[in-house]
């Protein structure tokens, strides 16, 4: 997965977050590399979603920049600032599907805003696009509607719309039941092998970053920043940071993983 | 807690419907026995009641014929704990039931309650001062606002193909329907109030046919508009901001900033647009039901034909009347429309969030109709119109 040397998509330099008076989060500089999949994480309150609305523009960053493909986020002037906007998807924690459009116009508007695709065109790309997450038929339906794991879905196909080169999840699995999160956590995998997507995903779900992450940041509360970062399974074995060690080790399923990484491997998904 | 309040002084009875609590002395041992049911819903004896033995070095407590217990007997022990190590007595638990024990060990160490800390209630000037930083900060929210739609408003009109006709329609059509059956039955209704009033006064001077002209004036040019905007407030406006607010909630305006759209011109705009245009048609239509009310009470009590109201009517309203009042309208539309979308785009991101901004557009809304109006009243009676 892996080459020599790693392209960055993301930087992000000496960034400082928070709200009004309050730092959530300080001196926190990292990269994601292309086709990584980049999971932050660390316990509630830490400020993983703080984070996460600083990298894609919902709150102000206190100080530092965040810059996509070399270009700064931060500094970006309104027509700068949609050009990058449209290099990433995100997918929202409570999925933020707009509940007055069905799921066809849902997955259209972006494509609708961005492009000068025909109508015809943008419908076919819609269907194709829920296909993809194993939404096909479900176009005309309204998201109150649909059942959590099929609202993540489409709300999947809506970040994908516009063939991002990076998708932004906040908390995929929550809400979710072990069984419909795995599914979630395939079809990321899915993504990735097909498209080649950059991931960046905030979670506290060990599962999932055991079965997808390539590296992790974790972050802290007390530090409001970053105290480790690398391979979570490394992590897990050689940490000598106790808040580390105990955040990745918390039940005797997370080790036997780490033992046995080749067995959770995934495979390319067969559908 | 009442039941604690209810307790025995200490050396009256002990015995209470349920929990028991006998001392006896045992050599230099003080033996206390709890029996019977500790409940939190019962009065229980306190320990107090075992101040008397003040001659024993230690203290015992043994269980005799307990049954249920709760909170209340850790609470006695505790309590008796508290008391012998101040007054450097032994104390023995030993023969009480093992969780009882256990539970004893986990509260071991407590400190005194601390008393609850009141409720910080602020004095009636420090809210109002609350209030007037509150309205401040919302009048430059508006402010802003206000500048957002209207950039938003010109770049639409250099593209007016991108501005969403298709929701404006929609919300014109909400807006017109949910509205329609209250504003017929309110003006009509005010119609009749102020043909009622005027024609008390005026019927002593057997000038009973200006009531006309009272009533259509008034009408026309003041309460058509004046209540077909209050209803829409409180209906369309309302509903603006909990849909919007809903969307701010579920992250569906974050959703819409990150694709790069504008939710001022994606949702605002629109809706703002819709509720503009159709108040001057609401306010029409008030204003044709006020005058039906009218006519409806001089017809039945004063005995003023349904014509000759109609004569006088024309007679008396001009045109100006009705175009100064339409004009109002249309500001009205704007700042119900203002206040709806800004308080659903400013809704805090939770449950009673969305029930405070929709409150909030309506009294809001209602305050800018009356602001406009005022305002409207001065510019006209300047220039005389």
């Amino acid at each position: 997965m892996k080459s020599d040397t790693p392209k960055t998509v993301i930087e992000v330099k000496n960034l400082a977050c928070g709200y009004g008076e309050t730092v959530v989060l300080q001196k926190v500089s990292f990269s994601v590399h292309s086709r990584e999949l980049f999971f932050v994480i660390g316990g509630s309150g830490c400020g993983k979603s703080t984070l996460l609305r600083c990298m894609i523009g919902l709150l102000k960053p206190l100080k530092g920049d965040v810059a996509y493909f070399g270009k700064s986020f931060t500094a970006a002037d309104a027509v700068q600032r949609r050009d990058i906007l449209k290099t990433f998807g995100v997918l929202y924690q409570n999925s933020a599907l707009w509940s007055s459009m069905t799921l066809a116009e849902n997955v259209s508007l972006p494509l609708e805003e961005h492009t000068s695709l025909t109508r015809e065109d943008r419908l076919e790309i819609t269907t194709l696009k829920l296909a993809q997450v194993g939404l096909s038929g479900s176009e005309e339906l309204y998201p109150s509607e649909l059942s959590g794991g099929m609202k993540k879905r489409a709300a999947l196909a809506r970040a994908l719309a516009l063939d991002p080169a990076i998708v932004f999840f906040d908390e995929p699995s929550t809400g979710l039941d072990p069984i419909t999160s795995r599914e979630m956590d395939q079809l990321i995998l899915q993504v990735r092998e097909t498209l080649g997507t950059t991931m960046v995903i905030v979670s506290h779900q060990l599962s999932s970053i055991f079965r997808l992450a390539d590296r992790v940041i974790v972050l802290d509360h007390k530090t409001k920043g970053i105290i480790a970062e690398g391979a979570p399974r490394e992590l897990a074995a050689t940490s000598t940071d106790p808040r580390v060690r105990d955040f990745l080790n918390q039940d005797e399923d997370s080790s036997k993983r780490t033992k046995h990484p080749s067995a959770v491997k995934p495979d390319p998904i067969s559908k | 807690m009442t039941a604690r309040q209810q307790l025995p002084e200490a050396g009256t009875e002990l015995r209470t419907a349920t929990a028991k609590l006998e001392t006896g002395q045992s050599g230099s041992e003080c033996l206390v026995k709890v029996g019977g049911d500790w409940r939190l819903s019962e009065p229980v004896p306190s320990w107090t009641g075992v101040l008397g033995e003040k001659t024993a070095t230690s203290m015992r407590v043994v269980p005799e014929g307990l049954g249920k217990w709760d909170t209340t007997l850790v609470l006695f022990l505790v309590h008796g704990q508290a008391w012998c190590a101040k007054s450097k007595k032994d104390f023995h638990v030993e023969a009480l039931p093992k969780n009882l024990q256990a539970l004893l060990r986990q509260v071991a160490g407590i400190s005194e309650p601390k008393p609850m800390a009141k409720t910080d209630v602020k004095s009636t000037w420090g809210l109002a001062g609350d209030m007037a930083k509150m309205w401040a900060s919302h009048a430059m929210e508006m402010v802003s606002f206000i500048g957002e739609c209207t950039l938003g408003f010109m770049d639409a009109a250099k593209k007016p193909r991108q501005f969403r006709w298709m929701d404006c329609l929609f919300e014109m059509q909400q807006c017109w329907a949910t509205s329609l059956p209250i504003v017929s039955v309110v003006s009509f209704l005010v119609g009749v109030i102020l043909a009622f009033q005027a024609a008390i006064q005026l019927r002593q001077f057997g000038a009973a046919i200006f009531v006309a002209d009272l009533v259509g004036l008034a009408v026309v040019r003041e309460m058509g508009p004046m209540m077909a905007a209050v209803i829409v407030a409180g209906g369309t406006g309302a509903g603006f901001a909990a849909q919007l607010g809903n969307m701010k909630v579920g992250e569906e305006i974050d959703a819409l900033e990150t694709l790069g759209v504008s939710a001022v011109d994606f949702l605002a705009l629109p809706r703002l647009l819709a509720v503009t245009l159709m108040m001057p048609v609401l306010a029409a239509y008030a204003n044709v039901l006020g005058v039906l009310g009218g006519m409806f009470v001089s017809a039945t009590m004063l005995d003023i034909p349904a014509a000759a109201y109609w004569i006088e009517t024309q007679a008396s309203v001009g045109v100006l009347d009705v175009t100064t009042g339409l004009i109002k309208s249309l500001f009205f539309g704007l700042a119900v429309g203002l206040a709806g979308c800004l308080r659903g785009m400013k809704c805090e991101r939770s449950a009673a969030g969305v029930g405070a901004a929709t409150s909030s557009a309506v009294v809001t809304g209602v305050m800018l109709i009356i602001l406009a109006d005022a305002l409207f009243g001065t510019i006209f009676n300047v220039l005389r119109i």
